[in-house]
């Protein structure tokens, strides 16, 4: 019961967030950019209309929120995907085959894992110029590893157990059993990291747009709104309070769906 | 009767030390060969060599396996690939391991049928249930969509049975395929085996390390100590008057049904070190 209650409540709050970005453009009451400084830190209550008040420079907070969760949720999907195919495939074939793969990969993954990850994306963003695309490539290169590691940890753990030896002598080749045997066991870890990955996606994100490394700042982002609250906060606590909530469920939340699939995926649990 | 399998002086090593010393055993078609002895004496080892999938530790270091009269340990991995499951085929040790958890039976059941036979899904799934039927499942319909967890150990190990027959193959290795289950469903597995093997008339190499096992199926008989062969023989010959010492030490090993009161004799220190230095040479 409770891990249905985390994949409904989790993934519910998820859909919802796509929702609000797919539709942004009719769901926020004001255009996210539009400057009011006759109502410059309305608080909520204040200005009719600005549900969650407004900024320094008048901007409606409630429709920056609702904007910027196109780029958190951009970057939290595709980064998340596209790392957990580079480092699941990578993991597998070091834990599968072993040798020299094992050990090639093996040794990126430890140089990798030696660099401070924010720091390293910081640096990476500063290389490629800021932007969507820059802020995905930095978050794939770090945290691949994250996945390489695992897998590679579960695909070994898996080609040692009998039902392998069992598959190889029905006759299934090596790739064959790599994708129809060990896959299918290892994949319920790969949902669970991935589903954790999004939510990591989403603070790094946050951390590079607070510092303006990500999109131009006439896109709104949490961390951007952040940064700006932050010098504010002791007029107009909304601007900073409320982007950071949003991280904050965005992030709780897909680490519960993460948590949910874990339990609802694992055949071994599932009785 | 030809020979299927003739492993000829056959010698592996690992880091450890010497896995097999010179083995040399010929199964001849239709026939049920027994390789009998304690953990460590090899059985597994030869049964793995047969099918090539040895640890990586452990080297072959001479000998030939010729089954049908070709050397599998000179041939291609895609030729070997080929023949496995189609021609050879496993009945693991450990049902509970050897299905893969996250597939059900169903589709695991017919892996040989639609990978290496090349069956369609339909005409593998009906092939599937009169195996199913063959190993005496009840219900099979609802089997094929279970999970392995879902099933009690016989049930696995009579599922791995059935896909172990399912192609027909030349010859079945059973490494000790009645180990990790009861005593009242080894009896039965045991039966069930036998009576495929001769349905199908499949050449059987059985690994066991246990003397009543092999006395109910086996034909012939081949007792293992530390990777070398002690004695070869037909099963009823070799247990009337086992010619070797360990043997006649093994059998008195056994408990007898028919000598109730007689204690049962560890096979002494003395008897080890001798058979330590036997093999050694």
């Amino acid at each position: 019961m409770l891990r249905d209650l985390r994949i409904t409540l989790g993934g519910g709050f998820i859909l919802l967030l796509l929702v609000a970005a797919l539709f942004a453009h009719w769901l926020s009451p004001f255009d996210p950019l539009e400057q009011d400084l006759l109502i410059a830190t309305a608080s909520p209550t204040q200005e009719p209309g600005h549900y969650l008040g407004t900024d320094s420079l008048g901007r409606d907070v409630l429709s920056r929120l609702i904007y910027a969760s196109r780029t958190a949720l951009t970057v939290a999907f595709v980064a998340s995907i596209l790392a957990c195919l580079l480092g699941t495939t990578l993991g597998l074939l070091a834990g599968y085959f072993g040798g020299w793969w094992e050990l090639v990969i093996s040794r990126m993954v430890d140089i990798w894992m030696a660099f401070p990850p924010v720091l390293l994306s910081i640096l990476l963003v500063a290389v490629l110029g800021s932007g969507l695309h820059s802020v995905i490539i930095a978050i794939v290169v770090i945290d691949w590893t994250r996945f390489a590691r695992v897998t590679r940890a579960e695909a070994q753990q898996q080609t040692k157990l009998e039902y392998v030896d069992a598959a190889t002598a029905v006759g299934m080749g090596r790739s064959s059993i790599l994708y129809r045997e060990i896959l299918p066991n290892v994949l319920p870890v790969v949902l669970v990291l991935l589903s954790l990955e999004m939510g990591i996606a989403v603070i790094v994100e946050a951390i590079l747009s607070f510092v303006g490394l990500s999109v131009s700042t006439d896109t709104p982002t949490w961390g951007g709104m952040i940064a700006e609250g932050r010098q504010i906060i002791h007029q107009a606590w909304w601007v900073l309070v409320f982007p950071l909530g949003a991280i904050f469920l965005t992030v709780l939340a897909f680490n519960q769906l993460g948590d949910g699939l874990r339990q609802r995926l694992d055949p071994m649990l599932k009785r | 009767m030809k020979a299927v399998l003739e492993i000829r002086n056959l010698s592996a090593v690992s880091a450890a030390g010497p896995i097999l010393r010179n083995v040399s055993i010929t199964v001849r078609e239709g026939d049920v060969m027994a390789l009998v002895g304690e953990s460590g004496a090899g059985k597994s080892a030869i049964a793995k060599a047969v099918l090539g999938i040895l640890p990586a530790a452990i080297k072959i270091t001479d000998g030939e396996i010729l089954f049908d009269g070709e050397d599998l340990l000179k041939l291609s991995p895609q030729r070997i690939r080929q023949l496995l499951g189609v021609r050879i085929a496993l009945i693991p040790q450990d049902p509970l391991t050897s299905l893969n958890p996250s597939r059900r039976i169903g589709v695991q059941l017919t892996d040989g049928l639609r990978l290496r036979a090349g069956l369609s899904n339909v005409v593998a799934n009906t092939r599937a249930l009169a195996l199913l039927n063959d190993v005496q499942i009840r219900d099979p319909q609802r089997v094929l969509m279970c999970y392995p967890h879902e099933l009690s150990g016989g049930m696995r190990q009579r599922v791995l049975i059935a896909q172990a027959f399912s192609l027909n193959p030349q010859m079945i290795i059973a490494d000790e395929p009645t180990t990790a289950l009861d005593v009242t469903v080894q009896k039965q597995v045991l039966s069930l085996i036998r009576q495929l093997q001769r349905n199908y008339a499949t050449t059987l190499l059985f690994i066991t390390h246990d003397l009543g096992v092999v006395a109910q199926i086996c034909d012939h008989m081949t007792v293992l100590y530390g990777g070398k062969v002690l004695e070869q023989g037909k099963t009823a010959d070799v247990l009337k008057t086992p010619a070797h010492q360990y043997t006649r030490a093994l059998l008195a090993a056994n408990p007898r049904y028919d000598q109730p009161r007689q204690s049962l004799k560890p096979i002494s220190e003395a008897l080890i070190a001798e058979l330590k230095r036997e093999i050694s040479v």
